[in-house]
């Protein structure tokens, strides 16, 4: 790995600093029952790592989820939960493969 | 070639347009103001084709010319005291991600309490920024390092900002005789700015982008290796200065009398030619006496300075600067330098000129006196007697 003078490189490679390893013990567990789509979870995220179009589609990505909560406090219909990282993701919880096509999904 | 008489921030403002910066962005503050005020008539009469960008404040001059140089054009600004102080926060950004920045600070003291008088306070606080620091004897120098600061924070060997540093008053507003050369003479010297990265909306690039504890320490490293490798490269462009120009350029320091003498003065700035004239007085009288004047603060040239002192007996620091709680800035690095070596001359530490108080030759008498009864006993010069200070 190169060094470069002042730090230049190419934009978007904070992506390779995956910030999901900083989660102590929490994460959010999107429960999908009562979700509105007002992405007040989205716009709330540090990390904008959270993703989804329409109600009941809103997923974090736990690549990059640092686990702030956030998001549970402001779900103003309390659809997102915290829970203990030994928690199985709820039944039905979309499990991306892709990267890129998880963040290609519109947050509207 | 023109000999003119002018003013000390005319004969900047002067060179600084001679380099042909594209954008110039700066809050006016004094001493600097003259300067960045001919700076703007320039532009305003279309003598100097750039971009003068005015600011709110000395933070954001600072970040106009590092978002600047990151595009790849060369760039100028300049402040004093309070204004140095703003900038710091993005000084140390600017050297982090290694852009060419010249700025010339025009040495105030700091506030509190308020002065808007000499010392040199103001630069020695930000020491650690990552920019060279250069201190100008006389006008013809504040004018002549600016030439070679773009050479020396341009090369690719370097890649950092300089800062040339000029007393407030004492040089910015004094009148002398100042060489200015033709245009061609500074552009064959000084080739078009030739950036190792640029900012560019179709190739985009982070600059001094997030570094973890893996990589953060390398980074900075690489910086100290560059300030390193500066003193060398300040000699180089001194050298070739002295060949475009046909007058000397004294590099990273100036030794004055210095070959035989048993007692040598160390200063930075202007004190220099005070402390030349008490050398030429006391020489007359037959003691050995001479004047190392240190130009490159940063990077500090210590082996080439214990070199020039390694035969004195006595060394006399005068500085315009403090280090509360701790010893002066300047005595303290001299100290650390003759560290191990060999030569162990007797250092003695003297702070004096603080808020624009005159160091006059009887001053300068006082310093060798002390140090010849008290040798290594650090202490302020011309402190008041008839004052009553409270606390004390």
């Amino acid at each position: 790995m190169k060094i470069t003078l002042g730090g230049v490189g190419q934009p978007g490679t904070s992506l390779a600093n995956k910030t999901g390893s900083w989660r102590v013990n929490l994460r959010p567990s999107f429960l999908h029952v009562t979700c509105t789509a007002c992405t007040l979870c989205a716009l709330s995220c540090p990390e904008g790592c959270i993703y989804g179009k329409g109600r009941n589609t809103y997923y974090p990505d736990y690549d990059y989820c640092k686990g702030c909560g956030n998001c549970a406090n402001v779900c103003p219909v309390d659809d997102i939960e915290m829970v203990s990282e030994e928690t199985a993701l709820p039944v039905g919880s979309l499990v991306f493969d892709d990267d890129d096509e998880f963040r290609s999904m519109s947050t509207g | 070639m023109a000999r003119r008489m002018m003013e000390g921030s005319q004969a900047v403002a002067s060179a600084v347009a001679l380099c042909r910066p594209q954008v110039i962005s700066a809050y006016p503050i004094t001493p600097q103001t003259h300067i960045v005020q001919e700076l703007g008539q320039k532009v305003a009469d279309g003598d100097l084709v750039a971009e003068f960008v005015n600011v709110e404040s000395e933070h954001s001059a600072a970040s106009v010319v590092l978002g600047a140089s990151a595009t790849g054009v060369r760039v100028y600004t300049a402040s004093s005291s309070q204004g140095i102080m703003l900038m710091a926060e993005v000084l140390f950004n600017i050297s982090g991600m290694r852009l060419p920045v010249v700025l010339t600070c025009v040495n105030r003291a700091l506030s509190a309490p308020l002065s808007i008088w000499n010392d040199q306070q103001d630069s020695i606080s930000v020491r650690d920024s990552g920019f060279l620091q250069l201190y100008a004897e006389n006008n013809q120098e504040a004018a002549d390092l600016v030439y070679q600061a773009y050479r020396i924070a341009e090369d690719h060997r370097i890649a950092l900002p300089v800062m040339v540093c000029m007393d407030g008053y004492i040089l910015s507003h004094a009148w002398e005789g100042v060489d200015i050369p033709d245009q061609s003479t500074v552009d064959a010297f000084l080739p078009p700015f030739e950036p190792i990265y640029k900012l560019d909306p179709d190739q985009p690039l982070t600059f001094g982008m997030f570094m973890e504890p893996d990589k953060y320490l390398e980074n900075r490293y690489m910086i100290q290796n560059a300030m390193e490798r500066a003193v060398g490269v300040i000699q180089e462009v001194a050298h070739d200065f002295e060949r475009a120009f046909g007058r000397a350029s004294a590099g990273v320091m100036e030794e004055y009398q210095t070959a035989d003498a048993s007692t040598v003065f160390v200063v930075m700035g202007s004190l220099a030619s005070t402390i030349k004239e008490v050398v030429d007085e006391l020489r007359e009288r037959g003691e050995k006496v001479g004047l190392l004047r240190l130009v490159s603060y940063r990077p500090f040239p210590q082996d080439l300075v214990c070199g020039a002192l390694a035969r004195a007996k006595s060394i006399i620091v005068i500085e315009k600067a403090l280090s509360l709680g701790g010893p002066a800035p300047l005595v303290s690095e001299l100290r650390s330098a003759f560290y191990g070596r060999p030569a162990q001359p007797g250092v003695t530490g003297f702070v004096a000129g603080l808020g624009g108080r005159d160091i006059t030759v009887d001053t300068v008498k006082a310093a060798l006196e002390r140090a010849r009864t008290g040798a290594g006993v650090d202490g302020f010069l011309d402190l008041r007697t008839d004052l009553e200070l409270e606390g004390e």
